[in-house]
């Protein structure tokens, strides 16, 4: 049988996409220019991107996706942005100590940046280690990656816009694509200005409380570099302590603009007309937050009672009231939406805490979020679905269509929901597995939790796990193998497992 | 009045038959048989021909028609005679209409397809179904002056508390008018000293409230939400189901069709749909048939809707509710065993004959395929009711002629002998059939 899929037109526009990276790599590179360092690194890399991309672009004159060279661009597009994005970390690493010179090192921290999943493999995050520009780039990978580069690609890009409501959709976090206005493009630069809208706002907010003396250490630099990767639900930050290097008014600052980045972009839309009702009545909205305030609550009574010792960072929480809450809230936003962040060391907190803050990266973001896991909507059509299977097994000729907020579900987005549920569960437990198997091999200790954290925190898009993994901790202890079954871990997380996995069957390639 | 009437099938027949000693009438059907039938029955004009027609319609004179009433079998044929006959004419436009679809249409916009009114079947069907189905043993219910009054028809059963009670004895309520009492083919006019028999049925005009009350107590063990199987998800069914989970109850509904089951599933949150064949014993036993309270066959035949109503009821369910299509089945329906017959020809009859009363009767209910009817009359300065109490007027009233509420600037006044009726009040009155136009000039 002859290949029917034309490879070439997609990686052509692959080396587009590229191609414009290059222009993104200007922003560490005048982070250079004003801090000193790594200039010329990102000169150099600015010019391999720029050969590679317009090397791939020859591929093809005239680029015009079907159906599934759009898929198969898209997987494409998301692995080599990941290897792209790797050239500024081996450059600047060449002939130094730092653990990102080896190219595998290097492709894990830019592919765990693009996917927000925030794990490090650096050994040592600090100025001393890392130039400011280098730091910079690595929250600007979260930041490209969050609303999604191919969404950024159709709202500039006019002849992706032809095809561009599939490419989002194979991009787009949850079932179905919400279409705002009729043009596509249009939807994904409304998508885009949002999300810078809120970014500008956050580090505005963070910049005025510096000014205001209510966060020495959140000085401009920090504050662009945590807005980068905020709102994409990312977690990278240049500081080694994460927010826990910053004042408790940071922090609780931190902690709507992480509830908001969990939220369906697409909402902000009714806000937008003033249409406020609809927007509280979204059943999925309700969930995300109910979730959320749900385990904070359970959360603040177990840290209020001595679930976590007296730590370094974090402090006591038994007994204070501001602080257990605190602690909790933020815990739980940054690690139900997948976005990473830590305030507290929680690897060293309780079992049981321990045990809720697991529960809580199950659950993942909204759809059309920012966010990473299974998404709250799937959630809620899963436990619809076996509400329903339960009642028609006692009236087996009961006909009873599954509702989410007045709306009926299809039955076809109700079994694809099934599936994909399914397929990343057993993903991830297959990935824990390997994972053990692996570390086995090399005789590095690890303890089943640990495995299964590493597991979850990389197809889930969070970052930090539990044990070694914390949120203080690094994931460059692993063999290199395990760190290559991470990077496609998190890698099909992003795109929600499906569009890659269908790259890998024959009926893709064949007629 | 000069009323033209497109459609000589049943419904348009019957409003013709009514109208025809009063009105001139004249009937359009594009089956030639149809007209000619009807004109040898009643005293009308027949045209042959296609109301969509303009020149048919020209032929008809509507330009001159007072009314034009379109009642055909299909919907958007009575939407396109309307619209057309628009362009032509400045007559008062009934049009029929059996999907609730277009009633929206039109319930949205003012006068949209150039209709003045629409009589919905389905629905005016489906709303009947659910008052009687509200009011434990009632078999007919219809309401007047914007809700104020209720007027309830009742069967007495042997068991019942008010069998062999006389109605002094039996209206215990302040708010309650015994109208009359149909026994076997007759009318009778209750007097104080009048006793109920087991087999009569009651007519009671009243506030819905003491109504609720007497309904409740005539069946006693009928308190909290009953328990409704909707057996149908033809339009009616559906329009059922839709009304009564919208007070708030949660019937469940068995339609046999694959797609329309799920397609009403979809549109009704609080129903249970139910795939199956009704008929099928061993489901009915599943879904404990017994506990039902009340079923509602809403199927597409007589003769279907019969047999699950006899079939439930032998099954255990308390009380069978049935559409019925043909009016001349309505009482042997009801004479072997199913509590309420409801024709849906009847529910549109009513609507449409509210408009041909000149204006002067508000609502009308049609009592046992025509032996009597309740009005709802504004009072004006001619009527002999006017400025005197009623004790005084009875003497003019024609026999068969019971006034059974009053009401005044929006709250019910309670008819006495000595009440004194006054100009704008509406009158709520029980008629007989043969006193109805001497009754409806007087008042």
């Amino acid at each position: 049988m002859s290949v029917r899929v034309n490879w070439r037109q997609s990686i052509a526009f692959t080396g587009t996409v590229i191609k414009y990276l290059a222009v993104a790599m200007l922003v560490p590179l005048a982070i250079g220019l004003l801090y000193g360092g790594d200039i010329v690194v990102f000169l150099l890399s600015i010019g391999i991107t720029v050969i590679i991309g317009a090397g791939l672009e020859r591929l093809h004159d005239d680029p015009q996706l079907g159906a599934r060279e759009a898929l198969l661009f898209v997987a494409l597009a998301w692995g080599g942005v990941a290897v792209i994005g790797a050239i500024p970390y081996i450059v600047a690493g060449y002939g130094t100590e730092s653990a990102l010179r080896y190219p595998i090192n290097a492709l894990f921290e830019s592919m765990s940046g693009f996917t927000t999943t925030g794990a490090t493999v650096t050994a040592e995050i600090s100025f001393e280690q890392h130039s400011h520009a280098l730091l910079m780039w690595r929250q600007l990978t979260q930041w490209l990656g969050g609303m999604g580069i191919i969404v950024l690609m159709v709202a500039i890009l006019p002849e992706a816009a032809v095809n561009g409501a599939q490419l989002i959709e194979s991009e787009a976090p949850g079932p179905e694509l919400q279409k705002l206005t009729p043009k596509i493009a249009e939807t994904a630069r409304l998508l885009w200005l949002f999300y810078l809208g809120f970014t500008v706002l956050y580090v505005g907010i963070l910049i005025g409380l510096h000014y205001a003396g209510m966060a020495p250490n959140m000085d401009v630099y920090n504050a662009v570099a945590h807005g980068f990767t905020t709102l994409p639900t990312g977690g990278f930050s240049p500081q080694a302590d994460s927010i826990a290097a910053f004042s408790p008014v940071v922090q609780w600052v931190v902690i709507p603009f992480m509830l908001i980045a969990g939220m369906n972009f697409a909402l902000f839309y009714l806000l937008m007309q003033d249409n406020y009702a609809e927007f509280l009545r979204d059943r999925e909205l309700q969930a995300y937050l109910g979730a959320n305030a749900g385990l904070v609550v359970v959360l603040w009574g177990f840290l209020f009672t001595g679930s976590a010792p007296a730590l370094e960072l974090g402090g006591v929480t038994q007994g204070a009231l501001e602080n257990s809450l605190r602690q909790a809230t933020f815990q739980v936003a940054s690690l139900l939406n997948s976005t990473g962040y830590a305030t507290s060391d929680f690897a060293q907190w309780g079992t049981t805490s321990q045990g809720l803050l697991l529960f809580a990266m199950f659950i993942g973001g909204s759809a059309g979020s920012t966010g990473g896991g299974v998404k709250i909507v799937r959630w809620l059509v899963v436990i619809k679905g076996i509400r329903r299977q339960l009642f028609t097994t006692a009236h087996p000729d009961a006909i009873k269509p599954v509702r989410l907020g007045g709306h009926v579900v299809d039955e076809d987005v109700i079994s694809a929901i099934y599936g994909f549920t399914l397929l990343y569960l057993l993903t991830f437990g297959v990935a824990t597995v390997l994972l053990l198997l692996d570390a086995g091999r090399v005789g590095l200790e690890m303890t089943i939790l640990e495995a299964i954290s590493a597991s979850l925190a990389t197809i889930g898009n969070i970052g930090p796990g539990f044990g070694f993994l914390g949120p203080f901790g690094s994931y460059l202890e692993f063999p290199a193998t395990s760190k290559l079954l991470m990077i496609l871990l998190m890698w099909i997380g992003r795109l929600e497992i499906i569009p890659v996995f269908v790259i890998f069957t024959g009926a893709f390639w064949n007629e | 009045m000069y009323v033209v009437i497109i459609g000589a099938g049943e419904v348009g027949s019957a409003i013709a038959t009514s109208l025809a000693d009063s009105h001139h009438v004249t009937v359009i059907d594009i089956d030639g048989t149809h007209v000619e039938n009807l004109m040898y029955d009643t005293d009308i004009l027949g045209i042959e021909g296609d109301g969509t027609d303009l020149e048919v319609l020209e032929e008809a004179n509507i330009d001159e028609a007072d009314i034009l009433i379109a009642c055909t079998d299909d919907d958007e044929t009575n939407i396109v005679t309307c619209s057309t006959a628009m362009t032509v004419t400045e007559a008062f436009i009934i049009s029929r209409i059996r999907s609730a679809k277009y009633m929206r249409t039109w319930q949205r916009s003012d006068r949209a397809f150039g209709i003045d009114h629409m009589a919905a079947t389905n629905l005016l069907t489906a709303e009947t179904i659910a008052r009687v189905v509200g009011l434990p043993a009632a078999q007919d219910v219809e309401i007047f002056a914007d809700g104020l009054v209720q007027m309830a028809q009742f069967r007495i059963s042997e068991s019942s508390p008010i069998a062999n009670v006389t109605v002094q004895d039996a209206d215990r309520y302040e708010s309650l008018t015994f109208a009359a009492v149909l026994r076997e083919d007759t009318v009778v006019i209750p007097r104080g000293g009048t006793v109920l028999e087991p087999g009569d049925e009651v007519i009671v005009i009243g506030s819905p409230e003491n109504i609720q009350t007497f309904a409740h107590e005539l069946e006693p063990d009928t308190d909290g939400k009953p328990n409704i199987l909707v057996v149908g998800g033809s339009d009616i069914g559906y329009h059922t189901a839709r009304l009564l989970q919208e007070r708030g109850l949660k019937p469940k509904l068995v339609e046999q069709d694959h797609d329309r089951a799920r397609e009403i599933a979809e549109s009704l949150s609080e129903t249970t749909v139910l795939e199956s064949d009704v008929t099928n014993r061993a489901f009915l036993e599943q879904e404990h048939i017994d506990d039902v309270d009340i079923v509602i066959a809403a199927l597409d035949s007589d003769e279907k809707n019969l047999l699950v109503s006899l079939l439930t009821k032998r099954l255990g369910s308390e009380r069978a509710v049935a559409v019925v299509e043909s009016g001349e089945y309505v009482d042997l329906f009801e004479e072997v065993g199913i509590d309420v017959a409801v024709n849906p020809r009847e529910a549109t009859a009513e609507e449409i004959t509210r408009f041909t009363r000149e204006h002067k009767a508000e609502n009308v209910a049609i009592i046992e395929s025509d032996r009597a009817e309740v009005l709802e009359i504004e009072v004006d300065e001619e009527s002999v009711l006017v400025n005197r109490p009623i004790r005084e007027s009875v003497d003019d009233l024609p026999d068969g002629v019971v006034i059974g509420a009053i009401t005044r600037d929006g709250e019910l006044v309670i008819p006495r002998g000595d009440t004194v009726v006054k100009h704008g009040d509406h009158v709520i009155v029980f008629v007989e059939i043969e006193s109805q136009k001497e009754a409806s000039r007087k008042i």
